[in-house]
């Protein structure tokens, strides 16, 4: 049997799912945000998949992909710095204890 | 079943790169830096261990097998196995792009992936991890401290690594390391000193500059002097790897030489030509040998008493035979010239690392983001810009 | 028939780890699990014929942002070994979630017919999406730079603290 698109969208419709998963049930927030690049590694694969079996001589999926790619950097980057900066002035990651708003 | 004999070959060609890095960079490199240490800081280095020492790392690879494996008592037991053959295996895995010369007309080439150079620092970049997860698995704050010391030096000069690497593949118009080589050929001269015509030689500073980001940034991604504060003896107690003895130390010790070696493997691809000869005149060719016989002469008969002159008389005398091999007329095969190019580049990182001091962790981070991210950018910038008005 | 039994392979590699990344007490553990996770995805785009995306998944996700997590547990506080609770409440529930949402996207996306392009990738990879960002796509290129320096400046000022 050939590998079709059919397997690509599959997987990462588990792969997302998966990452959806931890984003809803853990409780650190670096945990989160590792949840958060599951997701996005799926989302890339769609991408890539449909770019080879329907458009296969454009490469304006890959090109999407690679922005995702870059754009998840920066969010990781941005997102981790927050994390750092919430824990020296609240001095724990655990998003359900972050319940007031003011310390 | 193509597909059996394509993973047949795969493995074979893998086992044979592991033997070359195994033997040549582990053995003699580690023979050769010893010998080399010892000359420099006027003592003679390993002697006794058969004739002039060649078997001493034959005797320290033994002695080092056959060591306890002690496990930390809190460590992480799989990470703490696993970190040192990270290390190890993204190593020996740079080497899988790195073509040797030619056989005929075949490229002695493990597989000429068509991103070469961008697997190689992608390889480059996965050894951080090896070395946070050994930081952190020891369960021992100096291996930590030093582990995220060596971190945070190996990402910040990931970033002029990867400008040396794109400039020499905008210049050569491919990511492939073959490419690379192939374009130097067919431009007549190294991309160190030439830029494609019509820009020839103006192009020399460029080529020098781009050299010098990449050699100085590879030296800082394998952590040797004068960027070798995370391992430093006398500042973190060796940092990262303080808690690992026996055969993981070493394996640490071979990743580091290999990717030391594989580093210089690729300046000399992309910078120095690879495998191809130097198109000199057969006169021109024995002015150099003759150049090498004077110069020999003359340090023999100056500093007859210090031990220095022993590895510039070896390199004067191996210079003046094979300029007098080439001038008569017999070429030599690429993949020799493509050693003698490799192990002149390993000898210069080799004496700068007997003679500058070590850098403080926060001049070596100055020095790759406010010196060599700007001027690896810049140069970018200007040879792109000569490139389009030269008219690629 | 190999190129299935490669694709079987690669997804266990993917998954398996993503499973380990939601759901490990160790949080160290969990982020080296990514490691795997990402590996098997640039194995994928290898079989994608995108080879060019496969360097850079290795060299940003793999080198640069996972050494980024690594950095960030080992400075806060869940690098002070195995917590007593690592995940909250909404365990069934998200579970729940998680399952009937996979089993939504998959049940849509096997009932589309999706039209098949002809054709095959162009051969030299890197150069085709280098004249695509300089031609249809420099805006989006120009637009994710600017994206790349104000997210770099900012996460230095908000990670700096009080001085």
């Amino acid at each position: 049997m050939q590998v079709g698109l059919m397997h690509y969208l599959v997987l990462s419709a588990l792969l997302f799912c998966t990452g959806l998963y931890g984003v809803v049930t853990r409780r650190n927030a670096v945990a989160i945000l590792m949840g958060i690049e599951l997701m996005l590694n799926a989302a890339n694969i769609n991408l890539v998949a449909f770019n080879r079996y329907v458009t296969p001589t454009a490469v304006g999926g890959q090109v999407f992909a690679l922005v995702i790619i870059t754009l998840a950097a920066c969010e990781a980057a941005v997102g981790l710095a927050l994390v750092l900066a919430a824990y020296r002035s609240l001095e724990t990651t655990q998003v359900d204890e972050i319940n007031i708003m003011k310390w | 079943m193509s597909w059996a004999l394509e993973l047949l070959k795969a493995i074979g060609l893998t086992l044979v790169i592991f033997t070359f890095l195994a033997v040549v960079t582990a053995m003699i490199g580690v023979y050769a830096e010893r010998k080399i240490a010892g000359w420099i800081q006027a003592r003679l280095g390993p002697k006794h261990v058969g004739p002039q020492g060649l078997l001493q790392t034959i005797a320290d690879t033994v002695k080092l097998l056959q060591k306890e494996h002690i496990t930390p008592r809190r460590a992480d037991v799989l990470m703490f196995n696993a970190a040192p053959v990270v290390v190890a295996v993204a190593a020996l895995l740079d080497w899988v792009v790195i073509p040797f010369g030619t056989l005929g007309s075949r490229v002695l080439v493990v597989r000429d992936i068509n991103i070469g150079v961008l697997y190689f620092s992608a390889m480059a970049s996965i050894t951080v991890l090896g070395i946070l997860t050994a930081g952190w698995s020891s369960n021992n704050k100096y291996a930590l401290l030093g582990g995220l010391r060596s971190a945070a030096q190996l990402i910040s000069y990931e970033l002029p690594l990867a400008l040396g690497i794109i400039w020499a593949a905008m210049v050569a118009g491919t990511l492939s390391t073959v490419g690379i080589v192939e374009a130097q050929i067919q431009q007549g001269g190294w991309f160190l000193f030439t830029l494609p015509p019509p820009i020839g030689r103006l192009g020399a500073p460029f080529g020098i500059l781009a050299a010098v980001t990449f050699l100085v940034a590879a030296t800082a991604e394998v952590n040797r002097v004068p960027f070798d504060l995370p391992e430093a003896e006398s500042e973190l107690v060796a940092g990262y790897f303080v808690e690992y003895t026996g055969m993981r130390f070493a394996l640490f010790q071979l990743g580091e030489y290999g990717e030391m070696f594989g580093m210089a493997a690729l300046a000399v691809i992309m910078f120095l030509g690879g495998w191809a000869e130097p198109h000199l005149a057969p006169y021109l060719w024995v002015a150099v040998a003759l150049g090498a016989v004077v110069l020999a002469a003359v340090i023999l008969l100056t500093a007859r008493h210090s031990l220095i002159i022993r590895p510039v008389l070896i390199l004067a005398v191996l210079t003046a035979a094979v300029s007098l091999l080439m001038s008569v007329g017999i070429h030599l095969p690429s993949i020799v010239w493509f050693l003698l190019k490799l192990f002149t580049l390993v000898f210069f990182l080799m004496w700068v690392r007997w003679t500058y001091p070590r850098l403080r962790l926060d001049q070596l981070l100055n020095l790759s983001w406010k010196v060599l991210l700007p001027l690896g950018l810049l140069n970018l910038l200007a040879t792109g810009l000569i490139l389009t008005l030269g008219g690629r | 028939m190999g190129e299935l039994g490669v694709f079987i392979i690669l997804a266990l590699v993917t998954l398996i780890p993503a499973v380990v990344v939601v759901t490990s007490h160790n949080i160290v553990r969990a982020a080296l699990s990514l490691v795997p996770s990402f590996l098997g995805v640039t194995g994928l785009y290898i079989l994608l014929q995108a080879e060019f995306v496969a360097g850079i998944q290795v060299l940003i996700y793999v080198g640069a942002i996972t050494v980024l997590l690594l950095f960030v547990i080992m400075l806060t506080e869940g690098g002070t070994g195995v917590r007593l609770r690592q995940v909250n409440e909404q365990v069934p529930l998200g579970a729940m979630a998680a399952v009937w949402l996979a089993f939504v996207i998959i049940v849509i996306l096997t009932r589309t017919v999706w039209p098949i392009g002809a054709g095959s990738p162009p051969p030299y990879n890197a150069v085709a999406i280098g004249n695509a960002f300089m031609t249809d796509y420099v805006l989006i290129f120009e637009a994710t730079s600017l994206v790349l320096l104000v997210s770099l400046i900012g996460a230095i000022v908000t990670a700096r603290g009080e001085e």
